[in-house]
């Protein structure tokens, strides 16, 4: 992996002064993600949400390449037609064969795991030579917090409440990784802002395979978690550190895990108690949601450690 | 002087082959009925290696026209081609493929919408469509469906244009059925289509550009569709003057609309499509009786010949408009509204009356035809109009 100067010393593709919240978890994602293609020419896809209008505000663009964003549902297709034309043009010699160009494509995790999981599965499937990257905020947040299917168990979102009878989502966050993983692409990994270095060279990985790369980065963002702004990669490494958010990835079908430390191993409670979305759990009476959130977390890590063993 | 092969062929195989003339850098697809022959043919010039398109396999409709949308935004010929339920699919993605100003071909075959689901023709989808800034032509025969796509290419092209062209042709009637058809040899269709240069390519790393910006309040957007609307407006006399060089090359005139008749008609159908050829034979039976029937089949639905239309139309007693589309909840169905459009500064408005027929491939036959001139003769001498009618039906 590159040294942190050669890091800094990488293009700002995505550059400041955007419109994206203080502390916002999504450009941290997107300019690390970025750092993995080195110095090569990038063109970047996104789909609709919070990074695409907060860095595309007409007539401005916080973007010094080559960008396009479509809708909300299809940011893997467009990439991969993008990438088609590269080789189609290619084919018609009208670029260089020599020329190489990395493709990636933005989607949060409503653009990926819900409207847009058949456009991305659709891209996995054909092989296209592309970096797809989601930006995991757990919610809807641009459209003011609603609900997705990578919303975690128990958090309050606009459109899974906290009530007298309803204590925040019910149902538990899709693992999607594993349902990229299961399309036999060279790689697919899940990383967190919380630890640039294992998101750099996840990054770096993903951009130097010959096919389709899959990364699904924690980006945690402040409005909708409800936390401050410069807690936003403390809350990313807690979500580790406690087991909510393994970091691990799955390279030509092998599965392996960064383990978490001993010394660092903290219960998902106190990833919870450090976040408003979470607030209501910690009231008399739910005491048995949080315990069934602990029995989920330590599920899917035992799956993920399962997963390596076989794999190994 | 051209090659010219004459062939039996389907309308599907002569837009293969106008595709594979205009061999685009990049074909998305997804197979629908009545369309999939087009890139079924379009798959074997593939694996044949005839051609260098990139040919990308989506799994759906939605996709197709978002990587279409993608490689055409990366500087690459694209094209594509689907039907019906699949057109409905790409709704959202026609018109941001038309507000990004894309130059993107796509044959449709027309068919009904569901429900109840039908796979034959009518004009359903693509009405549908009418109003997403693509470029629309409507052919009548498979010949036609050749001509239009060749055209369609440079129309899209044009730097005065930059905007997705619809070329379409009928469900089976046109798509399947064997006619007899002149294909031209590749070299004439390739200078006459010539390269594509885009000037605002994803892939042109030394001067990025942004394709789909957020022009949310401050008019940036109003702006953006007033260009849309004046590029679709610019569109009308380049698509004369190419089909004028298309037609001293091939031969076959190519105006936005097609009159038979229309020199002293006094009674006229208006239709799209693969069913003009009906009319202008129940026309030429009646005028073997003396009756001076004609017929203007519209050959571009956008951007839509108003003006051809009411001179073609000044002079005439009666018009039956026959759409087959409706407007559900409108006075008058999709090309009745434009021909009330085209009338309405008239001088003198003839009567007119609006006919919907053949929904889901229902049979046009001459005997209806002929109730329809009937009807205008009544019309014409003041009967009452009884408003819209479904041909055939009771
Ligand atoms: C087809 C369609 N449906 C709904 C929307 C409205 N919409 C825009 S962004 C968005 C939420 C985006 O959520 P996510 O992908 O998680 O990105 P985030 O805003 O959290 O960054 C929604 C629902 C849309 N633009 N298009
Ligand atoms: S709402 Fe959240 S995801 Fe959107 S810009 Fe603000 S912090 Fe980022
Ligand atoms: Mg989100």
């Amino acid at each position: 992996m590159a040294t942190i100067k050669e890091l800094a010393a990488t293009p700002d593709r995505l550059c400041s002064g955007h419109r994206l919240c203080g502390g916002c978890g999504a450009s941290i994602a997107v300019r690390q993600v970025l750092m993995g293609a080195g110095d090569s020419d990038v063109v970047v896809t996104s789909a609709t949400g919070c990074l695409e209008v907060s860095t595309t505000c007409y007539p401005y663009s916080s973007w010094s390449t080559s960008f396009v964003h479509n809708a909300f549902a299809n940011a893997a297709a467009t990439c991969s037609g993008v990438e088609a034309a590269y080789k189609g043009l290619k084919a018609a010699g009208k670029i260089p064969a020599d020329k190489e160009i990395k493709f990636v494509a933005f989607g949060g995790d409503g653009g990926t795991y819900d409207i847009g999981l058949q456009s991305l599965s659709g891209a996995m499937e054909r092989g296209h030579n592309m970096v797809y990257v989601c930006y995991d905020n757990g919610a809807y947040m641009n459209t003011g917090i609603q609900r997705s299917s990578a919303t975690p168990k128990g958090a309050w979102a606009t459109t899974s409440e906290v009530g007298e009878v309803l204590q925040g989502k019910t149902q538990k966050r899709k693992d999607l990784v594993s349902i990229i993983a299961a399309h036999g692409i060279p790689y697919a990994a899940q990383a967190s802002v919380g630890n640039w270095k294992d998101l750099v060279a996840k990054a770096e990985k993903a951009f130097n395979v010959d096919g389709p790369a899959f990364l699904d980065v924690l980006a945690p963002c402040p409005r909708g978690w409800r936390i401050e702004g410069d807690q936003t990669v403390e809350i990313a490494r807690l979500a580790t550190n406690t087991k909510f958010w393994p970091l691990f990835e799955v390279e030509n079908g092998k599965w392996s895990m960064t383990p978490v430390k001993e010394k660092d191993l903290l219960p998902v409670s106190e990833f919870l108690k450090a976040q408003g979305r979470f607030k209501h759990l910690f009231k008399p009476g739910n005491e048995a949601l949080l315990e069934e959130i602990q029995a989920d977390v330590d599920a899917y890590y035992e799956y993920l450690v399962r997963r390596c063993a076989e794999t190994v | 002087m051209p090659k010219v092969t004459t062939l039996a062929a389907s309308g599907n195989q002569m837009v293969g082959e106008a595709f594979r003339q205009a061999e685009p850098d990049v074909i998305a697809a997804y197979p629908i009925t009545p369309q999939t022959a087009i890139v079924e043919s379009y798959a074997k010039f593939v694996a044949d290696g005839r051609v260098h398109t990139e040919f990308v396999t989506v799994e759906s409709e939605h996709s197709s026209m978002s990587a279409c949308i993608g490689a055409s935004a990366a500087g690459a010929r694209v094209a594509t081609a689907t039907s019906s339920q699949g057109l409905a699919y790409m709704w959202e993605v026609l018109h941001i493929a038309a507000g990004m100003r894309l130059p993107i071909v796509m044959a449709n075959a027309n068919r009904a919408i569901a429900a109840p689901i039908n796979i034959h023709c009518d004009h359903s989808d693509v009405m549908g469509a009418r109003d997403t800034g693509w470029v629309i032509f409507f052919a009548e025969t498979a010949q036609e469906a050749y001509d239009n796509t060749v055209i369609s290419f440079r129309v899209a092209e044009h730097p005065d244009v930059l905007l997705p062209v619809m070329t379409t042709l009928d469900g089976f009637i046109t798509t399947h059925a064997m006619e007899r058809c002149e294909l031209l040899d590749d070299e004439t269709v390739k200078a006459f289509i010539g390269e594509y240069k885009p000037k605002h390519s994803l892939l042109d790393l030394e001067n990025p550009v942004g394709h789909g910006m957020f022009a949310n309040l401050g008019g940036a957007y109003m702006q953006a569709k007033l260009a849309e609307r004046r590029a679709l407006d610019n569109a009308a006399p380049i698509i004369k003057s190419l089909g004028d060089e298309w037609a001293a090359i091939c031969g076959r005139s190519f105006d936005m609309i097609d009159c038979w008749g229309m020199e002293d008609a006094e009674y006229a159908i208006v239709i799209l499509g693969s069913a003009a050829g009906n009319a202008r034979h129940v026309a030429r039976e009646l005028r073997a009786q003396g009756v001076k029937a004609g017929v203007v089949r519209v050959r571009v639905f956008r951007p839509f010949p108003y003006a051809e239309l009411a001179e073609a139309l000044s002079g005439v007693k009666a018009v039956a408009v026959l759409d087959r589309s409706d407007s559900f909840g409108a006075q008058a169905a999709p090309l009745a509204l434009e021909v009330y459009t085209a009338l309405f500064d008239a001088p003198v408005r003839p009567a007119i009356r609006n006919y919907v027929y053949g929904l889901g491939g229902a049979d046009v036959t001459l005997e209806i035809l002929h109730q329809v001139y009937d009807d205008l003769d009544k019309l014409a001498a003041g009967e009452a109009n009884p408003g819209l009618v479904y041909l055939g039906i009771q």
